[in-house]
């Protein structure tokens, strides 16, 4: 569907002004307005056809204008046609719903991280450099923001409709959704899945900003450690570089450089280590044994929370190389940094 | 209301008419007669008084959220009484009155007499079905009673099993037994149509009502057991933790969901196609023609029946499944609109060159047309992957599946009842009240529905018991939409309940209509046949009926 693009304009702000039409503030939102005109139009061209037909029999074979009925026995054209034109029409659909639909759940590589979980009954979303709000998502507008999110309990669902963007946020499995804002302001950041009592006092804001002022934002409400450094803290204190410490000997395996690419198991199968892999491995490592490793890591079910473990994920994402691993196990005070790699330093 | 004002042709004369000596009302008497009966008419009338009864419960339940919601502000009451409102709002009204609405009023009255046969295949099971209905709504009332619970009539886990303190357990077991009632509803309609037929009742002789009921049938077999298994699984996961459900145990909490819309995206069909079947005789009778394309309006209903059970994932496009099956799913979800814009089209061919009149059922049928229109149109909009992003969970799925199950569903089902009224009491409804009500519930249900279709574009949410406050203006109308709707359910009960007594005498065939229940008495006798009939004619053959009819007066001339 073409249409002029003043006209398309002009129908826009009118129904951005309008209390009947939600705003359209990403730049997925024009797409899925296209598409719902459409949807819009057929529904209305449909109503209209069945509505004439049944009207406009229904008055000229009224029984003081008809009496006596014509039996006919069907016909197969007829049929044929509302059968395949009701069917062309649904494929359209489906192509374009498809097209939509592969364009809101694929994030563009370069989209910035941020995650967020879900509990009952708040949001709680954590920037990379471990900046925490509560039901409140501050984010810049003109860049791709991907949101790696998980539950801590019951389904919720994740939904901004003046982005038109919504995903369920699972217990136990990450799940993503993308958007990139267009206009600055404050949207509407809804649970959509029930989930109990306060549901529907599980409700925030969104705040899309220039560039400019997120950073200063970011600058405002940093608490000094980032999500990785959390999360070395983390690897430290539960023992995780007792085994995983990048030496030869070591019992567990070399963590460097293990985000992003494929593992071998001891079953044979072969995994892409991602963000899931790693939190699963935390979680049920007797499931996961990395060939010629013995099955001797615990379990860590019940000792890190959601937020520890997305610390941990997003310190082990970051490790490129043993250097840091050896850094931990020498950093005994908590809020003392790893000093960074140094390049050239090979593990 | 004068029988006479009415475009009614064939109504005895009401000086002399009376209703027939002994029938299936009168042929025994007593309470224990009732409670013990195994007479499918007699089980299908005990059916249509406690479907009633808790659809006004369950409408109740409406009636308190709708109130609260006049306002954006969580007034009325607190959330977790909201909570339990639309639980039992959705448990009552999907399992308690939407799915044995059709088939165990209409279905269980008429089916055996539509094929020629005295009675069900098993006249004992048949009352256990309601018996079974009746200990599973017992233990919902008692589950109300006791507190409540509010798990949604979709039960979620881990929020069902591990969250909420109310009595889910009951609920599930209630819900499990019911399951039964509607299986054995179901094998008995199955083995009636199969084996029961009257001599020349051939397969394409059927009405369309006992070929919609027959799929619908096939899904109550194959389907409800799944949903027995998940509330077994919820139930065991709640009380002793076995934890298939549980990602802390190694289990999956998005089987549930498989599991659950396996039965429930078919459980939607169960509810409507006995609906299209009674539109199909309704149109059918009220422009005297034979239906359009008999045989294709046949088949789309074993077509979505059979469909219906690949499309369950529809349900769960925002909740992880992979992008390709979320495509394979979409896809079907399209091929089985596709079965029901046939039926449209050919119920609308159906009046072409007909004889209409406009009496209470049509109207109903026409306000069936239009909305379940709507219905259909915006589920093509949820089934379009991208779109059902941003719909899914908001208002918008609460207006569809009204459209489809309360515009469509309880259109036809009242279509029915006045339709068949005479028949099973004998008496005539009050023709202008009738009339009055039919259009009463149309408008009330626009004005309280397509306002829910906004919200959800602008994101509301379902299920919130207080909201943005922008959003209020939609709400208030649709409130009150809301209680013109209720109004308009009331009046049937009342001039219903009155023409009871009142009502003129109907004879055997108010309606000049072709069926074999309409060639006997009204209302029949306990043995529905005084001999075996022999079928020799299609049915909704009008050219028969006005010979016969011919014959009849000159034999008795
Ligand atoms: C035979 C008539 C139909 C009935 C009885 C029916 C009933 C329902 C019901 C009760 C729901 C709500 C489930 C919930 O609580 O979330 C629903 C949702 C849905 N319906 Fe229908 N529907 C019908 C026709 C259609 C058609 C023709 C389509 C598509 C072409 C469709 C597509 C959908 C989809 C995709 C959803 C899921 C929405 C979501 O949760 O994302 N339905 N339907
Ligand atoms: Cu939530």
């Amino acid at each position: 569907m073409h249409i002029s693009p003043v006209l398309w304009q002009f129908l826009v702000k009118w129904l951005n002004a309008s209390a009947l039409f939600p705003r359209e503030a990403s730049t997925i939102a024009p797409y899925a307005d296209a598409l719902y005109f459409f949807l819009l139009l057929i529904t209305v061209v449909g109503l209209t056809v069945v509505g004439t037909l049944v009207f406009g029999f229904a008055i000229r074979y009224r029984k003081e204008k008809h009496p006596v009925a014509t039996q006919v026995e069907g016909s197969t054209l007829l049929e044929a046609t509302w059968t395949i034109i009701p069917l062309a029409l649904f494929l359209i659909c489906f192509v374009w719903g498809a097209l939509l639909y592969f364009r809101i759940y694929n994030p563009p590589t370069n989209a910035m991280n941020i995650y967020v979980v879900g509990k009952q009954w708040m949001w709680k979303a954590e920037h990379q450099g471990g900046q925490h709000e509560i039901n409140a998502l501050h984010v810049p507008i003109g860049r791709p923001v991907q949101l790696t999110m998980i539950s801590q309990d019951v389904f919720h669902s994740f939904s901004v409709p003046d982005f038109r963007i919504k995903r369920e946020v699972i217990p136990g499995r990450y799940s993503t959704v993308w958007f990139q804002a267009t206009t600055p302001g404050t949207y509407h950041l809804f649970c959509t899945q029930y989930c109990g009592t306060n549901h529907s006092q599980m409700i925030g804001e969104v705040t899309a900003m220039t560039p400019d002022d997120f950073q200063k934002w970011l600058q405002a409400s940093t608490s000094g450690m980032s999500l990785a450094q959390n999360g070395e803290r983390l690897f430290a204190s539960m023992g995780c570089n007792a085994c995983h410490n990048g030496t030869a000997s070591a019992r567990g395996p070399n963590l460097s450089g293990v985000y992003g690419s494929k593992l071998q198991l001891t079953n044979g199968s072969e995994v892409l280590v991602n963000d899931a892999y790693l939190r699963d491995a935390i979680l049920n490592p007797s499931e996961h044994i990395t060939a010629g490793y013995s099955p001797i890591m615990p379990t860590y079910q019940g000792q890190v929370s959601e937020d520890g473990l997305i610390d941990l994920v997003e310190y082990i994402k970051g490790l490129q190389s043993n250097y840091r691993i050896q850094q931990t196990l020498v950093t005994s005070q908590a809020d003392q940094t790893a000093p960074t790699t140094p390049t050239g330093v090979k593990p | 209301m004068s029988a006479t004002s009415s475009t009614i042709v064939n109504l005895p004369d009401q000086k002399t008419a009376t209703l027939p000596k002994r029938s299936y009302l009168n042929n025994e008497d007593g309470l224990l007669s009732w409670l013990l009966t195994g007479d499918h008419k007699r089980i299908a009338i005990l059916y249509l008084i406690s479907i009633t009864f808790f659809f006004f419960i369950g409408g109740a339940f409406a009636g308190l959220i709708r109130l609260e919601l006049l306002t954006p502000q969580p007034d009325l009451v607190a959330s977790d009484t909201y909570n339990k409102f639309f639980s039992m709002h959705g448990i009552i009204m999907v399992f308690l009155f939407l799915v044995p609405s059709v088939p165990a009023t209409l279905g269980n009255f008429l089916m055996p007499i539509m094929i020629g046969a005295k009675d069900l295949a098993f006249p004992k099971v048949n009352l256990l079905s309601w018996y079974l209905y009746w200990v599973g709504g017992l233990f919902t009332l008692a589950a109300l009673v006791l507190g409540g619970v509010d798990t949604g009539w979709t039960f979620t886990t881990p929020l069902s099993t591990h969250y909420l303190n109310t009595h889910v357990v009951t609920a599930a077991v209630g819900i499990f037994i019911i399951g039964f009632s509607s299986i054995f509803t179901g094998l008995n309609f199955i083995v009636t149509i199969h084996r029961m037929r009257a001599p020349g009742m051939t397969w394409f002789r059927l009405p369309l009502f006992v070929w919609s009921n027959y799929a619908a049938s096939i899904l109550m077999v194959l389907g409800t057991p799944v949903l027995a298994i998940t509330l077994v699984l919820v139930a065991l996961e709640r009380t002793i933790g076995i934890g298939v459900f549980d990602p802390t145990k190694g289990g999956d909490p998005l089987l549930f969901q498989h599991l659950f819309w396996f039965y429930s995206h078919p459980a939607v069909y169960i509810m409507i196609l006995p609906g299209m079947g009674v539109i199909s005789e309704v149109i059918s009778t009220f422009s005297r023609k034979r239906v359009f394309g008999y045989t294709a309006v046949a088949f789309s209903s074993v077509a979505i029946a059979l469909f219906g059970f690949f499309v369950w994932a529809h349900h769960m496009f925002i909740m992880g499944v992979s992008n390709y099956s979320a495509l394979v799913f979409s896809l079907l979800t399209m091929l089985v609109a596709v079965p029901s814009a046939i039926k449209i089209f050919n119920w609308a061919f159906t009046l072409q060159k007909g004889s209409i009149t406009f009496e209470t059922p049509m109207l109903y049928a026409f306000g069936f047309m239009g909305l379940f229109t709507i219905g259909g149109m915006t589920g093509v909009f949820l089934g379009a992957l991208g779109m059902d992003i941003h719909l899914t969970e908001t208002y918008f799925i609460v207006a569809h599946f009204h459209f489809v199950m309360v515009g469509g569903m309880l259109m036809a089902f009242l279509s029915g009842v006045h339709f068949w009224w005479p028949k099973m009491t004998g008496r005539m409804y009050p023709e202008s009240l009738s009339k009055l009500a039919a259009v009463t519930t149309f408008i009330g249900f626009n004005l309280t529905f397509l306002p829910q279709f906004i919200l959800g574009y602008l994101g509301m949410p379902r299920r919130y018991h207080a909201y943005p406050p922008e959003f209020q203006v939609l709400n208030v109308l649709s409130t009150a939409g809301a209680t013109v709707l209720g109004v308009g359910y009331m009046l049937p009960l009342l001039y219903l309940g009155w023409s009871l007594k009142y009502g003129a005498i109907a004879g055997n065939n108010p309606w000049q209509a072709t069926g074999l229940e309409w060639q006997i008495q009204s209302p029949p006798l306990t043995e529905n046949f005084i001999e075996v009939p022999i079928v020799d004619h299609e049915a909704y053959d009008y050219e028969w009926l006005a010979h016969k009819t011919e014959q009849e007066v000159t034999t008795v001339g």
